[in-house]
């Protein structure tokens, strides 16, 4: 069975973009092939700046032969139609065979579809893979109508068995398939013929080209490792970087270069910044100061003087970037030590959003939250409110114009020259985070205080102006916002409740909520309503992760305390744990019987059966039984959850599981005898009430 | 490798072999455009010759004015009048790269010490409603021109697609030179009779023209002046396209474009002096490219842009 091997050879790929479309080329001509009927072996991947390469082992070298039966029209059927059907199926009359059918003498056909060559199919696949190829951006050049991420200079197809090898015939748009590549611009031009993969890879490597971009990105790692461990330095680890820098490069070649004196004193995130934005270095740090004092570049090419020209180079650009930071810096110095108060005033003429107002209206809005915030988290509203004032000012700031990733950074550095409490500027860093899901949640009091205040700030915002998230669109990052409200509450175990925050941010965006006096005012309810609602919908989402399932969180967000995360999440561990059981298992079922049978009785009745059951007229001893736990369990349940210790109130409603089971087992609820029948539906509404102290059980699945 | 060429000594020197190059690779060299513009890309030559489907190949200086970038000729790398070297071929030859490549080595750089890569730059001008693909060039890791496949001009898909190159002069002869600052850099011959660096011919139009964008331009007269290019441009292309006087159908697409050059510099004045705010910033640039546009779709129905070609 032949082996294949494609390689699409073009100009300079984007890194970004090269890794994807290595695997969407695999994926996509493997599925051609299958999609044609052949089976195959193994297949692998590659991408460097120039070409992106597939290899597939042990092709069929034929699609099988299929054999497919048609159905058609009747004997006596007009002459027109079994014209039609022979067209259609493209056989003669005699191959025809007759049928016996029920509804009398049927034609069939027999069709064959031969198997087709692997050259064939190969030819095919590729030709439509690269047709329609899912590029990020694609491009047309010269006079043709192709479309490629830039210009396709040549095409490498062939299929090898044992020793021959042959080119799949192939033409795109006047680019023939053929069996040469070519290897390292510099080093190693002009094109050579290739028979195999394996002659492929090392014919490319004999040519300083490295086909497979781990490879690339190991060499890189460890390069520039040994590079700095020479030097007594680190690596900062970048693993975005040593991707990018992968695809950068065809013959990684690293060199370590030396920053000026006169820029080691610029904050390390600056020059990590400045070099990895700009320049695409590596920074190497010193382990004990934290200084970054070096850099390693990756070049393209080994020269005759050992990447001396190049390094001189590269430092030479980066001295020229790196005055301009430490121009940066030097001035805003002078506006942080003079308590930067240019900056907050400029927040005035920078928007947030065009709806929405200045950056300074939301820094307003902040601090008030922040304040309202502090004391439920255990900050110092002081500190939270001054904090949350301080923590955009280094968004007017020269380098954060600069460095927008900075920003929050800056702010940390800018606020410590400005004389500002330790908890201040930590909580102009920290107030961004968590950034993601796998960001660090901050810890620090004041911090936890401004974050929440910046998120539910940023959600209440575009709630008010209707610009919420809608399927795949998220532009204003919102499903984040409310990510991190949840972590911040969970993670630091903080007890709050949400609404009265929302309510006073929404009252803050000039969305005012009903008048309490009036119960028939529901004012920017809504709004409230529903971005409380967004705010559970993710947390069943980061709930789901943990093992915890959607219904179980919504028999517990059916409860007073919905907006009080912690609450909830301690309510639906608890009730999961309780599912696990066979009791809690056995009394959902109960539960749901009994729910149903008095949920029919009080429609069908038209009356609500809640004025309790009267033990009086109990009749069975499993009757008296069940009376008798209900009280128990009442008072063991509410005493619990009072405690919040969800735990035991889960216990003693599942100890309900076996009164129930009896009850059902001995006493037929709809007893022709009325009184009798009202009671017992008066039990089992008081079954479902004592049961939803502890959670909303109807709300479970299954 | 065929023999590296000796190292050129002054700014003029990488100018002239630049010219010399193109126009051994067959490009009509063409003179700067008498126009005040703040890239080579805005040239009729560059702009509208994009356009249509008629072949063509240029290169040329362009004297290039970013007011916002003038420093009073302080700073080592930032002028507010600068050249620019444009090349553009159309359709874009399939050995576009080699032949940049051999402009650099026409200009002394060697690849066998030099590290050339093509990073990925995506090239967009919102005032002419254009953009391509392509990259910014390293050598070294300093960035010595921009490659760009032209994808779309004044809203019109370019077909054929040209091949656009722009070298920024003064930066890549500083490297080239080993000059640190700008106003060090000879300008002709060092050896000359009268040596002259760059600083002698432009250190005191940096200072006139900074202190004039920044502080005198009279933004009142610049602000009348923008009005008027775009009623001007609106007007010329408004008219019908039979001249009565010839009998010739003549269609002002080159006078409309200049124009539109026009508002497009008095923009960056405006923009420089300071008194465009944030979203008024996005609606001149939106008139600007309303402009480019209108002049784009003139210009195909012309004979130079392939009208009934």
């Amino acid at each position: 069975m032949p082996d294949l091997l494609i390689e699409l050879f073009s100009e300079e790929i984007p890194a970004r973009m090269q890794r994807r479309a290595s695997e969407d080329l695999r994926d996509r001509v493997t599925g051609g092939l299958r999609e044609a009927g052949l089976t195959f072996g193994e297949s692998h991947a590659y991408a460097t700046p120039r070409r992106l390469a597939l290899a597939v082992e042990g092709v069929d070298a034929q699609s099988p032969t299929v054999v497919e039966e048609r159905k058609g029209p009747r004997a006596d059927a007009p002459e027109k139609a079994i014209e039609g059907f022979l067209r259609g199926a493209g056989v003669a009359r005699e191959d025809l065979e007759l049928r016996d059918e029920k509804k009398g003498q049927v034609y069939f056909a027999k069709i064959t579809k031969p198997g087709r060559s692997a050259d064939v199919i190969v030819a095919e696949v590729l030709e439509s893979v690269v047709r329609n190829f899912p590029w990020p951006k694609s491009m047309r050049w010269g006079a043709g109508s192709l479309r490629w991420v830039r210009p396709l200079q040549s095409i490498l197809c062939i299929l090898t068995e044992g020793d021959a090898a042959r080119v799949v015939a192939l033409d795109i748009d006047g680019i023939a398939a053929g069996d040469t590549t070519e290897g390292h611009r510099f080093m190693a031009p002009g094109r050579f013929a290739v028979g195999s993969f394996s002659e492929y890879e090392a014919g490319l490597l004999e040519r300083k080209v490295v086909l497979n971009p781990k490879e690339r990105a190991e060499a890189i790692e460890t390069a520039a490792e040994s590079l700095a461990q020479s030097a007594g330095l680190e690596v900062v680890p970048d693993a975005g970087l040593l991707a990018e820098v992968s695809g950068l490069v065809e013959w990684p070649v690293p060199l370590m270069g030396e920053i000026e004196e006169a820029f080691l004193d610029l904050p390390p995130e600056v020059l990590q910044s400045s070099m990895r934005e700009h320049q695409k270095f590596f920074s190497l740090r010193n382990p004990e100061a934290g200084q970054i004092e070096r850099f390693v570049t990756v070049a393209n090419v080994e020269t005759a003087d050992d990447g001396v020209t190049i390094l001189a180079g590269n430092q030479k650009v980066l001295a020229a970037r790196l005055s301009d930071a430490k121009f940066f810096w030097e001035n805003d110095l002078r506006v942080a030590r003079d308590g930067m108060g240019a900056w907050l005033e400029k927040l005035e003429n920078v928007t947030f959003e065009r709806t929405l107002g200045t950056q300074a209206a939301r820094v307003a809005r902040m601090e008030t939250l922040a304040r309202e915030i502090a004391p439920v988290v255990g900050a110092d509203p002081e500190l939270a409110g001054e904090a949350a004032r301080v923590a955009k000012a280094d968004l007017s700031s020269e380098m954060v114009n600069e460095f927008p990733e900075l920003q929050g950074v800056m702010g940390r550095y800018y606020a410590v020259e400005a004389g500002l409490p330790e908890d201040v500027a930590v909580a102009c860093e920290e107030h961004y985070s968590p950034l993601g899901p796998s960001d660090e949640v901050p810890t620090r009091l004041v911090s936890v205080a401004v974050a929440l205040a910046d998120k539910l700030d940023t959600l209440i915002g575009f709630w008010a102006i209707d610009q919420k998230p809608t399927g795949s669109k998220d532009p204003f990052a919102l499903r984040r916002a409310a990510l991190g409200v949840i972590r911040l509450v969970l993670e630091n175990e903080k007890r709050l409740g949400l609404r009265n925050f929302i309510n006073s941010g929404f009252v803050a965006h000039g969305v005012p909520g009903p008048d309490p006096s009036d119960q028939e005012d529901f004012t920017g309810m809504a709004q409230r309503f529903s971005l409380l609602t967004f705010i559970h919908d993710r947390l069943k989402v980061y709930l789901r992760d943990q093992g915890l399932s959607h219904d179980v969180i919504d028999a517990c967000l059916a409860l007073e305390g919905d907006d009080d995360l912690a609450l909830v999440v301690a309510r639906a561990r608890a009730l999961q744990a309780v599912l696990a059981t066979d009791d809690g298992e056995n009394l959902v079922q109960g539960f749901k019987r009994a729910n149903n049978i008095l949920t029919q009785a009080e429609e069908k009745d038209g009356v609500e059966y809640s004025y309790g059951a009267d033990i009086k007229f109990a009749e069975a001893a499993e009757e008296r039984t069940l009376f008798e736990a209900l009280d128990r369990g009442e008072a063991e349940i509410s005493k619990a959850v009072l405690a919040e210790d969800f735990e035991a109130a889960m216990g003693a409603m599942a100890a309900l599981r076996g009164p129930i089971d009896a009850f059902f087992e001995a006493v037929q609820i709809n007893s022709d005898n009325d009184i009798l029948r009202r009671n017992r539906l008066n039990m089992l509404s008081r079954i479902r009430q004592i049961c939803r102290q502890a959670a909303d059980l109807s709300r479970l699945e299954g | 490798m065929s023999e590296m060429p000796e190292k050129p000594r002054s700014f003029q020197e990488i100018i002239l072999r630049l010219q010399s190059y193109w126009a051994s690779q067959g490009c009509a060299i063409m003179q700067p455009y008498d126009m005040e513009v703040g890239a080579g890309t805005f040239h009729p030559a560059t702009t509208l010759r994009s356009l249509g489907s008629r072949a063509w190949a240029a290169a040329y200086v362009q004297p290039s004015r970013r007011p916002t970038d003038g420093r009073y000729g302080e700073n080592p790398n930032r002028l507010q009048h600068y050249y620019q070297y444009q090349v553009l071929i159309k359709p874009s030859p399939p050995d576009l790269q080699d032949l940049y490549l051999g402009s650099l080595k026409a200009i002394g750089i060697d690849m066998g010490l030099h590290d050339i890569r093509f990073v990925e730059d995506d090239w967009e001008s919102p005032t002419l409603g254009a953009w391509g693909l392509g990259w910014e060039v390293w050598c070294d890791g300093m960035e010595v021109s921009q490659f760009t496949y032209f994808q779309q001009v004044g809203g019109h898909d370019c077909r054929p697609v040209s091949g656009e190159l722009t070298y920024g002069l003064e930066r890549l002869a500083m490297y080239v030179l080993g000059v640190d600052h700008v106003m060090e850099m000879p300008f002709n011959d060092p050896d000359a009779p009268i040596a002259l660096r760059y600083g002698d011919v432009f250190r005191q139009t940096e200072e006139e023209y900074s202190r004039h964008n920044f502080d005198a331009a009279n933004t009142d007269v610049l602000l009348r002046h923008f009005e008027e290019a775009e009623a001007a441009c609106e007007a010329l292309l408004s008219v019908p396209e039979e001249d009565p006087k010839t009998g010739k159908r003549i269609i002002m697409a080159h006078p409309a474009y200049d124009q539109c050059i026009k508002a497009s510099h008095i923009f960056n004045l405006l923009d420089a002096r300071g008194v465009i705010s944030v979203t008024e910033r996005q609606a001149y640039i939106g008139r600007v490219r309303a402009l480019a546009k209108q002049c784009a779709d003139a210009y195909v129905r012309t004979d130079a842009g392939g009208f009934d070609a």
